[in-house]
């Protein structure tokens, strides 16, 4: 399976034209049965269990069963994932649970500036080497 | 077989966009999110001249090697000096790199570490000999705080939103107009005034039924490299847990081959060692934890007879212990039926604990799962399913299947201009950086040639030079105006090709899934991997091969890709895995052509050439090169010069 989705629990993002996990699958695996209004990973042998569309669901829909080729029954990896740092529960074969929060990012989500307080670039030095950053610091680059 | 064309008789003609941008950037990768970083800072000191558009075929905040997140940036300078990374990367792949790219991306490249981390991702710092995460370290790495190195390169991470965090800064600077996601180009476009000159790619809406056009004055392509091309070992559900991401195709190569761009060092390969099935990283376990890998009996299996009989064959290479050394010598014990190959992850965590206090030592052992958690969660999965707790049980390690790419621990890809103020050679530079030999057509990331061991930093920063020389060569080529010598509908045709093709023959059986007419493109994938796997030396082979098995592969490919024509699509995902295999196919046709003409076994323990089992420095201590003929349709090979530009 992968991943997969929890029937009960998905409500095809509300008829929205674009799902969540559909728009971030990177490999276009989730697609909408529109009869249903449930999504379903359509090809479960192309998922590289990224976990993407398990983390962005809104209704915790998604999760993802080992890969039936190699990975005993029972374990799961249930990620919850926040603003600045995300929780795992590892649940192994013989029930033992393990619980992991760690932070994956420290400016919030959107906020970023890219060019904020990075001088300007001087085109007359296009042709030099180093980059625009390099460059507005005044940074000489070594050579062989 | 008689070929199949499409005028839209039987599948719905689909709408055309087109689209005209003097840059046009082909990826939404960490490569390709630096080039448009820093072309866009450029063309701000340029007064907004040019407009910049990029195509990712996924949506930007997931898409590529980075989606799942990782838990290291892997090239990070700190006080280490370029030339030693010059060193360490030319030992590591066995001899033959670009060392003036190599020595480039090493001066630059840790300018974009320190962007990511401005931008919000955690970086671990060292504090009082402990390491601390990201979040609550004082300091930034700009401003001097000490890095948690895993490696004398590699720095750890909180990274789960790596890719989201350098992602959201690139769509920042362009801006989401010029942004096309969902979009999987298909092929790039010659000019038809100037030759040899790109102007433009095609592809189409993997969500509606749209083509779309791009003309353009200058191309980047950042579209990774290739996986699934050899069949992998699992190959059921679990063919999706590759190790490189499955999404990555090999549009990166088999776009620029067709339009004649050079290639270098395609013969190089990548064959990981990893946790078996899961492939989980084991780079932070054997540098960061210092675990050690043995055969079952708990002997090392980089010495005794191993170690010897690789020294007799490979010479100096061998005593390196590099990558692709290492495997050799696992894989001798497995063939002797040393095996299971065991890390000692068990070992490794009590050694550790016999300095650390309670707390300490969970802090560490949620390392140890962030590792995984943050870039290879199915991993986790094993773990989980298989009742294994490191700290309690040893893992099984194995080599993976072969993958073509050319940022990580591998070199293949694309011949490409270097910087001209460093001392390298005049057949080493032609202009602008990173430029392939097609005029305007520049390359990054996994696809810029015998320059491995970027990573994700690497990648990025190279993006960057990418960036800033696509808006120099604008600049210089101003007046240029794209010229195409096919039609919107042709165009068109050609990509609708697999939908006409099944809604012709569609009804002709009870089971659409089996035709006498055409090929599904699951079952092409199948065979492409089949033939790789069995004659390109993949893992059924033990990752053998030769001249003659080599050529009676290529014989089957011949085949493989007319019969690629003959693919069947049903709807728009299959379209998209039916032009993915076509790009796989001419990935894996370039890998076996190169292997071919090197008459050695450049890197053992990736792959052997049983013809020529040795390393020959005197012969082939040389870049084996070769360029498609778009108009003629021949691919020759050849021998370029390698030079040494960092002493020994
Ligand atoms: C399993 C794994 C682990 C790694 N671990 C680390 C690590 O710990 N530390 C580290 O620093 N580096 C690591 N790397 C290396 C790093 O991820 C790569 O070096 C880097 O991502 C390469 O950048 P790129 O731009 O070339 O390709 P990618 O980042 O892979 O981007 C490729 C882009 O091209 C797009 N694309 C592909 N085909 C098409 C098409 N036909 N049309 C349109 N778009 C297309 C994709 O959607 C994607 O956006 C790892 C890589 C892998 C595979
Ligand atoms: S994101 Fe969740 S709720 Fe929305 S369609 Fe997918 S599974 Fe259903
Ligand atoms: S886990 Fe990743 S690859 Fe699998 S369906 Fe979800 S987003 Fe797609």
């Amino acid at each position: 399976m992968p991943s997969f989705v929890i029937a009960e629990k998905c409500d095809g993002c509300k008829a929205q034209d674009k799902t969540a996990c559909q728009y971030i699958c990177p490999n276009d695996l989730m697609a909408l049965d529109r009869d249903l209004m449930k999504a379903y990973n359509q090809e479960p042998e192309q998922c590289w269990e990224c976990y993407n569309c398990v983390k962005i669901c809104p209704t915790q829909a998604i999760e993802v069963r080992g890969y039936a080729d190699f990975v005993p029954l029972g374990g799961n990896v249930i990620p919850l994932r926040g603003s600045d740092s995300i929780m795992w529960t590892v649940k192994f074969r013989n029930g033992k649970l393990k619980r992991f929060k760690f932070p994956i990012r420290t400016t919030p989500e959107g906020s970023v500036d890219p060019f904020d307080g990075i001088p300007e670039a001087d085109m007359s030095k296009i042709k030099d080497q180093g980059l625009c950053t390099h460059q507005g610091e005044g940074k000489e680059m070594p050579k062989i | 077989m008689e070929k199949e064309t499409c005028n839209f008789s039987y599948c719905e003609k689909p709408e055309i966009v087109e689209i005209e941008t003097d840059i046009l950037i082909v990826g939404g990768g960490m490569s390709a999110c630096g080039a448009a970083f820093e072309a866009v800072r450029w063309n701000q000191a340029a007064g907004d001249k040019f407009k910049i558009t990029l195509v990712d075929k996924a949506a930007m905040d997931r898409s590529g090697a980075v989606a799942m997140g990782l838990s290291a940036i892997n090239t990070y300078m700190g006080k280490n000096d370029p030339e030693d990374y010059v060193r360490y990367v030319r030992s590591d792949l066995m001899g033959i790199i670009r060392e003036d790219l190599v020595y480039d991306l090493g001066r630059v490249v840790d300018d974009s570490v320190w962007l990511f981390e401005k931008w919000g991702l955690p970086i671990w710092k060292k504090e009082d000999g402990h390491s601390v995460d990201g979040a609550t370290a004082e300091g930034t790495l700009k401003g001097g705080a000490t890095p948690v190195n895993s490696g004398r390169w590699q720095i750890m991470i909180n990274g789960e939103s790596y890719k989201v965090i350098v992602a959201e800064a690139a769509k920042a600077a362009l801006g989401m107009d010029n942004i096309y996601e969902r979009i999987f180009i298909v092929k790039y476009l010659l000019d038809d005034a100037v030759e040899n000159r790109i102007a433009g790619a095609v592809g189409f809406s993997v969500r509606e039924n749209k083509v779309y056009i791009f003309k353009c004055n200058t191309l980047l392509s950042g579209c990774g490299g290739a996986v699934n091309v050899f069949r992998p070992r699992s190959s059921q559900e679990g063919q999706g847990r590759a190790w490189y991401p499955v999404w990555n195709s090999g549009s990166g190569y088999a776009t620029g081959i067709q339009v004649g761009a050079e290639l270098t060092l395609m013969e190089n390969r990548f064959v990981p060692a990893r946790f078996k099935d899961g492939y989980g990283p084991v780079g932070a376990w054997f540098l960061f934890f210092k675990a050690k890998a043995t055969n079952a009996a708990g002997e090392d299996y980089c010495t005794g007879e191993n170690f010897d009989d690789a020294v007799k064959k490979y010479g100096a290479y061998a005593e390196k212990l590099g990558t692709c050394m290492r495997n050799h010598m696992m894989m001798m014990d497995m063939k002797a039926g040393k095996g299971p190959i065991y890390i000692h992850t068990d070992k490794a965590m009590a050694e550790l604990a016999k300095t650390m206090d309670k707390k300490q030592m969970k802090h560490l052992e949620a390392e140890a799962w962030e590792d995984f958690l943050d870039m290879c969660i199915g991993q986790a999965g094993v773990w989980a399913g298989n009742d294994i707790e490191p700290d309690l049980k040893p893992s099984e390690i194995m080599p993976t299947e072969p993958y073509l790419l050319g940022s990580h621990a591998g070199c293949a890809g694309f011949w490409c201009s270097g910087p001209d103020d460093l001392s390298s050679p005049d057949h080493y530079k032609w202009g602008y950086n990173r430029m392939s030999t097609v005029t305007g057509l520049f390359m990054m990331g996994d696809i810029c040639g015998a320059s491995g061991h970027k990573f994700s930093s690497g990648s990025h920063a190279e993006g960057r030079v990418v960036g800033k020389e696509a808006i120099r060569f604008c600049g210089d080529n101003a007046d240029f105006k794209p010229t195409i010598n096919q039609n919107a509908d042709e165009l068109a045709g050609e990509i609708y090709l697999p939908f006409e093709v099944y809604e012709k023959y569609k009804t002709y059986s009870t089971a659409p899934e089996v035709s006498p007419h055409y090929i599904k493109p699951k079952m092409l994938q199948a065979r492409l991997q089949k033939i790789a796997d069995e004659y390109f030396g993949g893992v059924s082979t033990w990752y053998m091969t030769s001249k003659t098995m080599l050529e009676a592969g290529l014989a089957q490919l011949t085949m493989l890709k007319e019969d690629a024509g003959l693919t069947g699509a049903a709807d728009l995902h299959e379209l998209l895995r039916a032009w993915e295999n076509y790009h796989r196919i001419w990935s894996i046709e370039a890998h076996a052509k190169h292997i071919l003409f090197r008459e050695e076994s450049r890197y053992p323990g990736y792959y052997y050439r049983g013809d020529h089992d040795f390393i020959d420095d005197e012969n082939w201590r040389c870049f084996v090169n070769s360029k498609y003929d778009p108009k003629t349709g021949e691919w020759p090979v050849f021998k370029k010069d390698y030079v040494q530009m960092v002493s020994d």
